[in-house]
């Protein structure tokens, strides 16, 4: 409660960027309400540097000619993007409220947001309330969808089953190992969810492996001691953990200097982000996911969509003097989304400006290319994306400075997220019916 | 090392980091009977400010002799006693002294608030990162388990600070009078003691002791907005059971608290927060005011 008080001293900061104008988008321009957090504890992880991506690729696209086909005509359908930020911090019940000021005070054209899964459950009933086409762009919980049904709300990344499964793959591909396991996940539904997620997976994949614990500390705990005792002692063979931010970082700060690395395999489902801030002080020997094909992965991948990762990659360096992690690449896919369905419900209602109602039609069903990979919104009747994901394991190269990754696994999409119609827990605990793997 | 071995240097480390954090807590209650819950954000700008101290020490060429990086974090602390402490005693808490308690916690509350916002203002919401501290005692082994030197140094430290608090206002001249405004300032400020003067230095004190406690997590941790929040919580449980105001009292609560949650974490993962709160709920079942609070009777 006091964290949800302290975030809401800043949650009223509401920042407009682009052109100044009126409340109402004129019909060159498109306006769109972007939220995600830029106080608390996830953006330094997760908000800020999606919003710096999503900046600079506003800009990009504004400017026109500054991409690969087909995204080097300007703006969304050739109209000027307008972008409305709003901070995410303050909890569910401020953020229903920001995104009706959003919808009903500045009228923005469509909403981009989230990162928590609260309040990506709390917001898509508003959304179809208010008839307002809304994107979730980060958020992980497969709950979204999988207990609720929307018009007008889509989710442009695969939800959060996909990390652990390609985990546990990653783990089978590699022949590695693993007659005992362990985890230490945050104690919220997201470390929950994951572990579930992972010992779903592992049931199916290492049937005869052993759980030695499952420590769960409180979120933003700081101190590991004796969780990491408790990890020594049991000496598992991997210890799974889907900790982000300064809990990862504190944990892996804590655990490196025991030696946990040493005796157990670490594997972090969705660990890339902290490599900027932690570099050679990350072990090498990691197995490391970032939640899609996003951040290095991305970069060492190649491929068909070379030329548009190297560019958004090249581009966030320039500008911010550090590699774009996982958070930028989704609200990348987010934004090419969006300008993909706009410019398809501009080709069919005779180069309008499209109202809610063209915009889920042409978002439902729709896929398109973005620098993680080929995104489809196969699930939940067209309004669930699926995309491809990579798992790779940590390597510093003393030489160049930096950290790489090195053994990358690619998964297709339809190998690690379930089939239409399907829930998560179901799909694992059916041994991954419909899985179509390489 | 067998399990029980195990959960009390597991238990001791926790509990040494925790003692310092709540004595300051305490020692504020105890003299200028605030409960203080901004203790949290001084907490957390003593981290900031000895990340801060340690990365210029090591700019300015403190690798050929990193231990000064340790003196580096204890004058941080320091600084920030030096500096907020005051500032917030004088500037705000002294306006406050004799009113309700509530009205003292919605006033620490609202200083809270804006602390951590001044944080973000000026660290921004970037983790700063000082591990060189944290490392540069190396490894103690113990059975077939590693420990980072470092955690038995916060040990040491803990026991420093304890004897340090508790032999000062029992011990000195300075300490008899702190005392004697604890038991009852108007009849002090009768007999000529300067009872604002001891109200700064008692703050003052308690603001040291908390941004001690950051100073001293700083480098096994990254640095981060929101980081007093949980500390303060798990804190005012620590300084419940041992007492307000106690000093022993909040040796014990510390104790009880860092063995009952490393005996959790390892036979029980899932009660790891539920142990610290069914510990204090048994206290106070039995000791109301704490295990070290004498019970007081009622001015009228």
């Amino acid at each position: 409660m006091m964290k949800s008080k302290i975030g809401g001293a800043l949650a009223a900061t509401t920042l407009i960027a682009g052109m100044a104008g009126p409340a109402v988008a004129a019909d060159d321009t498109f306006k769109i309400g972007v939220i995600t957090f830029l106080s608390g504890q996830a953006a330094e992880s997760f908000g800020v540097p999606a919003w710096n991506g999503g900046k600079l690729l506003v800009d990009m696209l504004n400017e026109g000619g500054k991409l690969p086909a087909p995204y080097d005509t300007k703006g969304f359908g050739g109209m000027n993007i307008e972008v409305v930020i709003v901070d995410e911090a303050g909890g569910a019940t401020k953020q229903v409220q920001e995104f009706r000021n959003l919808v009903q005070r500045e009228e923005v054209d469509a909403v981009v947001g989230y990162v928590s899964s609260g309040d990506c459950l709390a917001v898509p009933p508003v959304a179809d309330e208010l008839k307002a086409f809304t994107i979730l762009y980060d958020c992980g919980t497969p709950r979204v969808f999988e207990d609720g049904s929307y018009e007008y709300v889509f989710r442009t990344a695969a939800h959060a089953t996909m990390d652990n499964v390609s985990l546990a793959r990653y783990l089978k591909s590699r022949n590695f190992d693993v007659p005992s396991f362990a985890g230490l996940n945050q104690d919220y539904a997201w470390g929950q969810d994951s572990w579930a997620d992972f010992t779903g997976a592992m049931k199916q994949l290492y049937p005869d492996a052993e759980v030695k614990t499952a420590l769960f500390p409180k979120f933003g705990a700081g101190q590991y001691g004796t969780e990491i005792s408790a990890l020594l002692r049991e000496k598992p063979a991997l210890v799974h953990s889907s900790n982000w931010g300064g809990d990862l970082q504190g944990f892996l700060i804590q655990a490196t200097a025991r030696g946990l690395h040493k005796r157990s395999q670490l594997a972090l489902a969705a660990g890339d982000h902290v490599i900027p801030q932690l570099q050679n002080k990350m072990p090498d020997g990691i197995f490391l996911g970032a939640r899609g094909v996003n951040g290095l992965a991305a970069h060492a991948r190649g491929g068909e969509l070379k030329e548009l990762t190297d560019t958004m990659w090249d581009a966030y360096e320039a500008e911010y003097k550090t590699f774009p992690v996982q958070a930028p690449f989704r609200m990348w896919q987010a934004l090419f989304g969006l300008k993909t369905a706009i410019e398809k419900a501009m080709a069919d209602n005779g180069g309008k400006k499209p109202s809610s109602e063209e915009l889920a039609a042409a978002m439902k069903g729709l896929s398109w290319d973005a620098p993680s990979g080929h995104i489809e919104m196969v699930l939940a009747d067209g309004h669930q994306a699926i995309q491809p994901n990579a798992i790779g394991t940590t390597k510093w190269n003393a030489e160049a400075g930096k950290m790489e990754l090195v053994d990358v696994e690619y998964y297709d999409a339809r190998c690690v997220n379930p089939p239409e119609g399907m829930k998560s827990q179901d799909w694992l605990a059916q041994g991954f019916p419909g899985a179509l793997c390489n | 090392m067998d399990l029980a071995a195990t959960i009390l240097v597991d238990g001791l480390i926790y509990a040494g980091w925790l003692f310092i954090v709540s004595v300051g807590l305490t020692l504020v209650f105890g003299v200028l009977n605030i409960l203080n819950i901004a203790h949290g954000s001084l907490y957390a700008i003593g981290a900031y400010a000895s990340a801060s101290m340690v990365g210029a020490y090591f700019a300015l060429g403190g690798e050929a002799y990193p231990y000064g990086s340790y003196v580096a974090m204890i004058l941080a602390a320091v600084l920030v006693a030096l500096v907020i402490g005051p500032l917030l005693e004088r500037g705000l808490l002294r306006f406050f002294y004799g009113r309700d308690e509530v009205l003292n916690v919605l006033v620490t509350y609202a200083v809270f608030l804006i602390l951590e916002d001044i944080m973000k203002l000026i660290w921004g919401v970037n983790p700063y990162f000082v591990y060189e501290p944290y490392t540069l005692l190396g490894d103690v082994e113990i059975g077939p388990l590693f420990y980072v030197g470092y955690d038995f140094a916060v040990i040491a430290a803990a026991i420093i600070v304890g004897l340090a608090v508790w032999l000062s206002l029992n011990k000195t001249r300075t300490g008899k009078v702190v005392l004697a405004v604890i038991h009852d300032s108007e009849m002090s400020q009768t007999m000529g003691v300067n009872v604002q003067r001891i109200y700064l230095a008692a703050f003052m004190a308690g603001t040291f002791l908390a941004a001690l406690g950051g100073a001293l997590t700083a480098p096994m941790i990254s640095v981060t907005p929101g980081l007093g929040v949980n500390v303060v919580i798990v804190a005012f449980a620590v300084v419940i059971i041992g007492g307000l105001g106690s000093v022993p009292g909040a040796a014990i609560g510390a104790l009880m608290v860092g063995i009952s949650r490393a005996a959790s974490v390892h036979l029980m993962p899932e009660a790891e927060l539920f142990i610290i709160y069914f510990v204090m709920a048994i206290v106070l079942l039995f000791r109301p005011e704490g295990l070290f609070a004498k019970t007081q009777a009622r001015k009228i």
